[in-house]
C-alpha cells in the first residue's frame, strides 16, 4: 500500500533494481498471437527454461507487439534479439542455443530478400514507426503492476496530484492539442473543462472501449497490453474534472482486454492507487468495468451511457450535452481508450513535447491497424501527418503478393475509400475528412485490384443496416433502401438512375439521422461513387465486375490446355458440378456451379488450370 | 416460477444459480446486461423462463428484460449447439474471402448463419471482427481459432468436435 508520493518513488526504484542483469524473454500474447498458438510456445519455453533453473532468466507474456503478420513474436532483452513466427518446437533451440550460449538462430529472424534483421528495431515494420503509446507493449507484462512501475508508471499521476491543481491539468491537456481518438476529434481539454465547470458534485469519467469497427483493434491492444496506462489517464482525468467514480466500457468480444483491465484495477486498488486518499492525497476515486453485449451503436457516446445504466444502447439527441447531463443524468466525460492512454504521456513529458509531434491541427501520434491485402498486417503507431504511402509501403511492406494497390479504407464503416491518387496525403483529422473519409478510430484496410469497390460499399451499408438501432427513421429506412439498391446492382438488375438515387439518399440519411452512425453511413457509398464510379457503371451497364468478385457477373472455367485431370477440383466441388475422367481435362457445369471458388483454391499452382471471367458472356469466347 | 406456474427440477437448479448471479450484482436493475451475460455464459442461451425469473427478481418489467435480451447480439433466445462456430465477417476478412468461407462452412454444416444443426452439435454464427486480421479469413470453434480453414483439412477440423 503506497501512502505517499515518496512511497511510489521508492517502489519504482526497488522494482527497477530487481531487473538489473536479468535476461528477459518477452513473448507476444495478444489475442492475435494467442489465436496463433502463442500459449503453446509459452508453455514450451517454460518447460525448456525449467531445466536451466537460472534465476536471472525471466519469461513473460506481454500484450500485442503489433507485428501480427509474423506472430508470435519473441524479443530477448537486453540484446533485443527478435524472433518471428515462433513455433512451440523452436523452444528447445531458443533456450539451448540463444539463452544458454548466446547464439542467434538465423532461421527465426525476420528476412526479406537479402535483408535479415536480428534486432527488433532493425525490422522496417518497426523502424519506420514512432511508438509512444505502444512503446511498453513489447516488454510489459500487463498483469504485473510492477512492470508498469518499472517504466515510471503512475509518475504522471503523482505529478498531477502533488504538483498541479485540477485546473493546471486541464490547461496542460488543452495546450497539448490532444483531440479525441475515437473518431470525432473533439479537443479533449475543452471537453474536460466543460465537465469540470458543470454544476453538481457527482461527476463521472468513462472509458469507451467499445471498439466496434471491423478491422480495427488498436484499443483492444492497448487495453490488453498496458491497461495501467489507460487507468492512470482515467484517474488523472477524474482528478482534473472532479469525478469520484469512473467506468470502463469494454465489449464482450474482447475477453482478454476485460480480464487484463479487471486485473489492473484490482492491483491498483491493492497498491493504493485507486480508492480513498490516493498516495496519501485528499483525492479519492473508484472505478468499475462494464462489459458490453454486442451492439455497434453502443460505441456512440450517449448509447454507451444508456448501456452502462442497464438499458438498450440507443443514442439520444445531441443538444443535451454529456458534460452537463451524462451518466445517470450527471456531468460526464467520455473518452476513447487511446485518448486516455495519451494523458499520462502528456502530463509526464509536458504539453509542449506532445504539441511538437504531428501537424498544426492534429497533435501527437496515432495507432492504426493496418490490415487487408498488405504484406505486414499489424499495429502501426506514427506521428499524425505521416503519409498513407509511408504507412502502406515503408511500414506495411506494400501490397501482398506483388499485386496492384487499389484503395485504402479508413475510419471503419463510417469512413471512406481513398484511391491511389491520394496516397501522398498526410494522415490527420482534417485531411482525411477532406478526402471524403475520416480518421475514425484508426482502422486501415488495404485493398488491391481483386477488391470490388461496389462490393466493399455494399458490405459497409449492409453492416450499418444490421447495426442501426432503428430509433430514427432516416437511418433505419434509408440505409435499408441503400442495401436493396446495392443488392439489385450486384444481382445484375441495376439501372443507371440508381446511382443518382443512391447519391440523393446518401445526402438525406447523413443530414437527417440522429447520431453519428446514420450521419456518416453514406461515407463508404459517397467515397466509392466519387473515386470509383466507373466500377458502378460497369456493373450496371456492362454486367461486368472487373475485380471478379460479384457472383452474378463471373464464371469459373477449366482451361483444357492446362488441366491434367488430377480430379482434386471434382472431389472438392460441394455441388458436384465438375465432371471429367482421370487424366483428361475436366469441365464445369455452369448451370450447377454456385461460384464458391473452392475448385480454384484447390487446383495445384503448378497447373493453375481454373480461371475466372467477367462478364459471364466471355465464356463463349473460351469454349473449345 | 415460470409462466405456467410449474417448475422442472433441472430448471430449479439453474434458477438457484441465476439467483446467485443476481445477488453478486447486489440485485441492482442497472446490472441487467451483466446478469444476462453471466446467465448466458453458463447456459449457452436464454430460456424464456429465465427472463421471467430475472424480471421478477429485479422488479423490472418483462418488456425491459426482453428488450435488452433482443437488442444485443450477445444474447440468444434460440437454442445453441454444443459448439459454436464463429466466422469473422470483418472488413479485413471480407476482402480476404470471408464470404466464400462462410458459404463453405454453411454447406458443410447444412445450416445458414444464425442456425443450429439438427443434432445440436454446431451453431453457426458470424461476428463483425475478431481482431486477428493477420490470420484472415478466420473461423473459430468455441475458443480455438483457425486461419483460412478452407485451405487445410476442412473436414478433419469439424470431426474433432463431438
Amino acid at each position: 500500500m503506497l501512502k505517499s508520493p515518496e512511497d511510489l518513488i521508492a517502489l519504482q526504484e526497488r522494482v527497477k533494481a530487481e531487473n538489473n542483469g536479468k535476461i528477459i524473454l518477452s513473448l507476444c500474447s495478444g489475442t492475435g498471437c494467442r489465436a496463433n498458438a502463442s500459449q503453446k510456445v509459452f508453455e514450451a519455453l517454460q518447460a525448456e527454461l525449467a531445466s536451466l533453473a537460472d534465476p536471472r532468466i525471466v519469461l513473460k507474456q506481454t500484450g500485442c507487439h503489433g507485428f501480427c503478420e509474423k506472430g508470435p513474436i519473441l524479443i530477448i532483452y537486453p540484446e533485443e534479439i527478435c524472433y518471428v513466427s515462433v513455433k512451440p518446437f523452436d523452444a528447445r533451440d531458443i533456450v539451448a542455443q540463444t539463452i544458454a550460449q548466446g547464439r542467434v538462430l538465423d532461421r527465426l529472424l525476420w528476412k526479406s530478400g537479402l535483408i535479415t534483421a536480428a534486432h527488433h528495431s532493425e525490422i522496417p515494420f518497426y523502424k519506420h514507426q514512432t511508438r509512444y503509446l505502444l512503446a511498453n507493449n513489447t516488454h510489459v507484462d500487463p498483469t504485473s503492476i510492477e512492470d508498469y512501475l518499472r517504466c515510471n508508471g503512475y509518475s504522471a499521476l503523482r505529478r498531477a496530484l502533488f504538483s498541479m491543481t485540477p485546473q493546471d491539468v486541464i490547461q496542460e491537456i488543452k495546450r497539448s492539442g490532444l483531440r479525441g481518438r475515437g473518431g470525432g476529434g473533439f479537443p479533449t481539454g475543452v471537453k474536460w473543462e466543460a465537465t469540470r465547470e458543470a454544476e453538481g458534485n457527482e461527476k463521472y469519467v468513462v472509458v469507451n472501449g467499445d471498439e466496434g469497427d471491423p478491422g480495427a483493434y488498436m484499443d483492444r491492444s492497448v487495453l490488453e497490453g498496458t491497461p495501467h496506462s489507460v487507468l492512470e489517464g482515467l484517474i488523472i482525468g477524474a482528478y482534473a474534472i472532479g469525478a469520484k467514480s469512473g467506468y470502463f466500457y469494454i465489449r464482450q468480444e474482447y475477453p482478454l482486454a476485460l480480464e487484463n483491465t479487471r486485473k489492473a484495477i484490482e492491483e491498483a486498488r491493492a497498491f493504493g492507487l485507486i480508492g480513498a486518499n490516493i498516495l496519501g492525497s485528499s483525492f479519492g476515486f473508484e472505478v468499475s468495468v462494464h462489459q458490453g453485449a454486442g451492439a455497434f451503436v453502443s460505441g456512440e457516446s450517449s448509447a454507451l451511457l444508456s448501456a452502462i445504466e442497464g438499458r438498450v444502447g440507443e443514442p439520444r439527441l445531441k443538444y443535451i450535452r454529456m458534460s452537463t447531463s451524462g451518466l445517470w443524468g450527471k456531468p460526464t466525460t467520455l473518452n476513447n481508450v487511446e485518448t486516455w492512454a495519451n494523458v499520462p504521456l502528456i502530463i509526464a513529458n509536458g504539453p509542449e513535447w506532445f504539441a511538437g509531434i504531428g501537424t498544426p491541427g492534429s497533435k501527437g501520434s496515432k495507432i492504426f491497424s493496418l490490415v487487408g491485402k498488405v504484406e505486414n498486417t499489424g499495429l502501426v503507431e506514427v506521428p499524425m501527418g505521416t503519409t498513407l504511402r509511408k504507412i502502406i509501403y515503408d511500414i506495411g511492406g506494400g501490397i501482398k503478393n506483388g499485386k496492384k494497390f487499389k484503395a485504402i479504407q479508413t475510419g471503419g464503416p463510417s469512413g471512406g475509400c481513398i484511391p491511389e491518387a491520394h496516397l501522398d496525403a498526410q494522415v490527420d483529422f482534417d485531411t482525411l475528412t477532406e478526402l471524403g473519409s475520416m480518421m475514425g478510430s484508426g482502422g486501415m484496410i488495404v485493398m488491391n485490384e481483386d477488391s470490388c469497390m461496389v462490393d466493399v460499399a455494399r458490405y459497409f451499408v449492409e453492416f450499418l443496416r444490421e447495426e442501426s438501432c432503428g430509433k430514427c427513421i432516416p437511418c433505419r429506412e434509408g440505409i435499408s433502401e441503400m442495401v436493396s439498391i446495392f443488392n439489385r446492382i450486384v444481382r445484375g438488375e441495376g439501372k443507371p438512375e440508381d446511382l443518382d438515387f443512391l447519391e440523393d439518399l446518401s445526402v438525406l440519411v447523413s443530414e437527417a439521422s440522429l447520431c453519428g452512425l446514420g450521419s456518416s453511413a453514406a461515407n463508404p457509398v459517397m467515397s466509392t461513387l466519387r473515386y470509383f464510379r466507373n466500377e458502378y457503371e460497369s456493373h450496371i451497364l456492362h454486367k461486368t465486375c472487373t475485380s471478379l468478385v460479384c457472383k452474378a457477373f463471373i464464371a469459373f472455367h477449366v482451361d483444357a490446355a492446362k488441366c491434367r485431370g488430377c480430379g482434386l477440383c471434382k472431389k472438392q466441388c460441394p455441388v458436384n458440378a465438375i465432371y471429367g475422367e482421370k487424366t483428361e481435362a475436366h469441365v464445369i457445369n455452369q448451370k450447377m456451379c454456385i461460384k464458391c471458388g473452392a475448385c480454384m483454391e484447390i487446383c495445384p499452382s503448378k497447373f493453375n488450370a481454373i480461371g475466372k471471367v467477367s462478364p459471364v458472356s466471355q465464356l463463349q469466347n473460351l469454349a473449345p | 416460477m415460470n409462466k405456467n406456474g410449474t417448475m422442472a427440477k433441472t430448471e430449479d437448479r439453474a434458477l438457484v444459480r441465476i439467483d446467485a448471479i443476481i445477488d453478486s450484482y447486489g440485485g441492482k436493475r442497472s446490472a441487467l446486461i451483466q446478469i444476462l451475460l453471466d446467465v448466458q455464459k453458463e447456459n449457452r442461451w436464454l430460456f424464456e423462463e429465465y427472463l421471467y425469473h430475472i424480471a421478477d427478481r429485479l422488479k423490472a418489467p418483462l418488456s425491459q428484460v426482453y428488450q435488452v435480451a433482443t437488442f444485443y447480439k450477445a444474447f440468444s433466445l434460440k437454442k445453441r449447439g454444443r459448439h459454436v462456430v464463429t466466422v469473422c465477417m470483418g472488413t479485413a476478412c471480407h476482402v480476404r474471402g470471408a464470404p466464400s468461407l462462410l458459404d463453405r462452412i454453411s454447406q458443410k454444416l447444412g445450416v445458414n448463419a444464425g442456425a443450429t444443426t439438427g443434432d445440436d452439435r454446431f451453431s453457426l454464427l458470424t461476428v463483425n471482427c475478431m481482431g486477428c486480421c493477420a490470420l484472415g479469413p478466420v473461423m473459430a470453434i468455441d475458443e480455438t481459432y483457425y486461419s483460412n480453414p478452407a485451405n487445410t483439412d476442412f473436414d478433419k477440423i469439424f470431426n474433432a468436435y463431438a
